[in-house]
């Protein structure tokens, strides 16, 4: 079975994205499962199965939801692997654009939109410095100048990726990437496998359940601000 | 890959490559001493503010490499030329098969038309994503007469096309001047501030209004926005095929526009329901229930016609700027219009 990884920051344009690719992919590859990641809620799962596709939804809760995603990714493989898939797409957010759900050895997509101006290829860590393929969206709504500066910025935060602009809502540019993903290699167990970076380090009172505020409850991994005020132009 | 570009100090590689601080740039790197070069630069970064970046020493290497590989690369691009675009038909909704195969060069205009709704985007989806009887109409695009590789369909680096859409709204905020700058050097652009100049001039040539260099582009009008990017397209853009969706009621001078598009010599696709428009090019594609139904030579009397109709449309376009400059419209429209000696 294929996997493929797919993050993005919210509402980029993730679950559109994987839709319409999965239209063109099922024609050619089969059976297509998903598996979706959120925090606390998500419908997703009614736009997917509309779409006649077999989908899990995984809500994290009070837990950082990547590293539920870490805990939980190898699980859905065996899932898919039952269900007798061809090909299993995961989606999910990376809230603090520092997490990246991407492993090493499988295709790995990250989705960003025009519309969260140009700049934010360079806020976005390692979900999108990792990534195989940079997918843009909402590329329709903006002038072609500025689809030119944002695929470059994109670049730039990722020179290594593929990039490619799908509309999520005709699907133009869907089958370019469902070509892409075909390129997917298999997998049978994430076991012993690796993410491609580490996720942020947590551990303070405050993730065991800690609401006090004051220096006697900053126990663990504490990190202070540094207060150097921003000098114009620099 | 080139690797002696790590041990090249900055002020020679910025010579050469000025764009090679703008991946140091991205990442919040900065240097001040001219003799450091990247590999120190990269090496004097602390493990612990990597980890924060979510980089790491060795991947910001080869990213600076591979960035500085496709810089070039996209500077060559933008010589790159095309001496033919050829549509495979395929077929309407029905299946009914199209039976067409047309061959576009650099500097033809084609228009297309047809109601709304009868697949006139479609064919512009089909030439943007190179179509290999891939979609749902089966259509075939050649590029030089031949099928495009996955490599050249595929890679961004590679697109052939851009896109003037309806929708065309902008959502930096910048003025003009800053705009057509920040697209420039990411087109790897060397003299910025000519370029600029020369796309904003440009610019006001088309638009009916002026608008200054230091105009925000959120107040540009629709018809200001409009001619800033097809100037920005026909100057700045390496792409030798411009898709045009439907570019009337946007107050530009829209015979200037093409005519700069062709003066570029690129291949003009454009869809519209603008009888001066569809009358400019020497072919139109109709289409109807997502096929193309015909492709009309425009003949002899539609040329004659259309100076008609260039005329007429002068005239609105005089009345427009009388309107603007604060005049009355009350003198004798019929004779203005030269409807006076028919209604006799």
């Amino acid at each position: 079975m294929k996997l493929i990884t797919v993050a993005g920051p919210p509402s980029a344009g993730k679950t559109s994205v994987i839709i319409k690719t999965a239209e063109y992919l099922s024609k050619y590859k089969g059976k297509i499962g998903i598996v979706k990641f959120d925090c606390l809620s998500a419908l997703d799962h009614r736009l997917y199965t509309e779409a006649g596709l077999t989908v899990v939804t995984g809500l994290s809760g009070n837990l950082c939801p990547d590293h539920y995603f870490v805990s939980n990714i190898d699980d859905c493989v065996q899932w898919g692997l039952e269900k007798g898939f061809d090909v299993l797409i995961s989606e999910s957010a990376g809230l603090c654009n520092r997490c990246a759900p991407h492993i090493k050895g499988v295709t790995a997509v990250c989705v960003v939109d025009c519309l969260s101006g140009v700049d934010t290829p360079q806020k976005i860590g390692p979900m999108l410095r990792y990534a195989d393929i940079a997918v843009i969206t909402k590329g329709d709504i903006v002038s072609q100048a500025e689809r030119e500066v944002f695929a470059f910025r994109v670049r730039q935060a990722n020179p290594k990726a593929a990039v490619m602009f799908v509309n999520g809502i005709t699907g133009q540019g869907a089958y370019d990437l469902s070509f892409s993903f075909d390129e997917a290699s298999e997998v049978t167990s994430l076991e012993g496998a690796r993410l491609r970076f580490s996720i942020p380090a947590a551990i303070c009172p405050y993730c065991v359940g800690e609401t006090d505020i004051g220096v006697a409850h900053q126990k663990g991994n504490v990190k202070k601000m540094a207060f150097k005020e921003a000098v114009p132009n620099e | 890959m080139n690797n002696h570009l790590l041990k090249v100090p900055f002020g020679r590689l910025l010579q050469e490559h000025p764009y090679a601080g703008d991946y140091f740039r991205s990442i919040g790197l900065s240097w001040k001493d001219s003799l450091l070069t990247p590999a120190e630069l990269i090496e004097s970064v602390d493990e612990e503010t990597m980890e924060d970046a979510g980089l790491s020493h060795e991947q910001m290497r080869t990213h600076f490499l591979e960035f500085m590989e496709q810089a070039s690369a996209l500077m060559k691009g933008s010589r790159r030329r095309l001496n033919s675009l050829t549509v495979i038909g395929g077929t309407d909704k029905n299946g009914r098969a199209e039976n067409v195969e047309l061959e576009l060069r650099p500097g033809d205009i084609m228009c297309i038309v047809g109601p709304t709704g009868s697949g006139k985007s479609r064919l512009l989806a089909d030439i943007e994503c190179f179509a290999q009887k891939d979609t749902p109409t089966g259509r075939t695009i050649l590029i030089d007469g031949k099928t495009p590789s996955q490599e050249e369909r595929f890679r961004f680096e590679n697109k052939l096309v851009a896109q003037l859409s309806q929708n065309m709204n902008f959502v930096v905020d910048l003025n003009a001047e800053n705009f057509v700058a920040m697209h420039a050097s990411s087109r790897m652009v060397v003299d910025i501030e000519n370029t600029v100049a020369a796309v904003i001039e440009c610019a006001n040539e088309l638009a009916g209004e002026k608008f200054e260099r230091t105009t925000a582009l959120t107040q540009l009008s629709g018809g200001q926005s409009r001619a800033l990017m097809i100037a920005d397209t026909a100057l700045l853009s390496s792409s030798p095929i411009v898709l045009i969706d439907e570019i009337e009621n946007a107050g530009i001078d829209r015979k200037k526009a093409l005519d700069l598009l062709v003066k570029k010599e690129k291949i003009v696709l454009m869809s519209t329901h603008d009888p001066i428009l569809a009358l400019m090019g020497n072919r139109r594609i109709a289409i109807s229930n997502g096929g193309i139904s015909a492709v009309i030579e425009t003949g002899e009397k539609e040329k004659e016609n259309l100076s008609v109709l260039e005329a007429y449309d002068a005239k609105i376009l005089s009345i427009r700027n009388m309107l603007r400059a604060g005049k009355k419209i009350d003198f004798g429209m019929e004779e203005f219009l030269g409807l006076a000696e028919k209604a006799l």
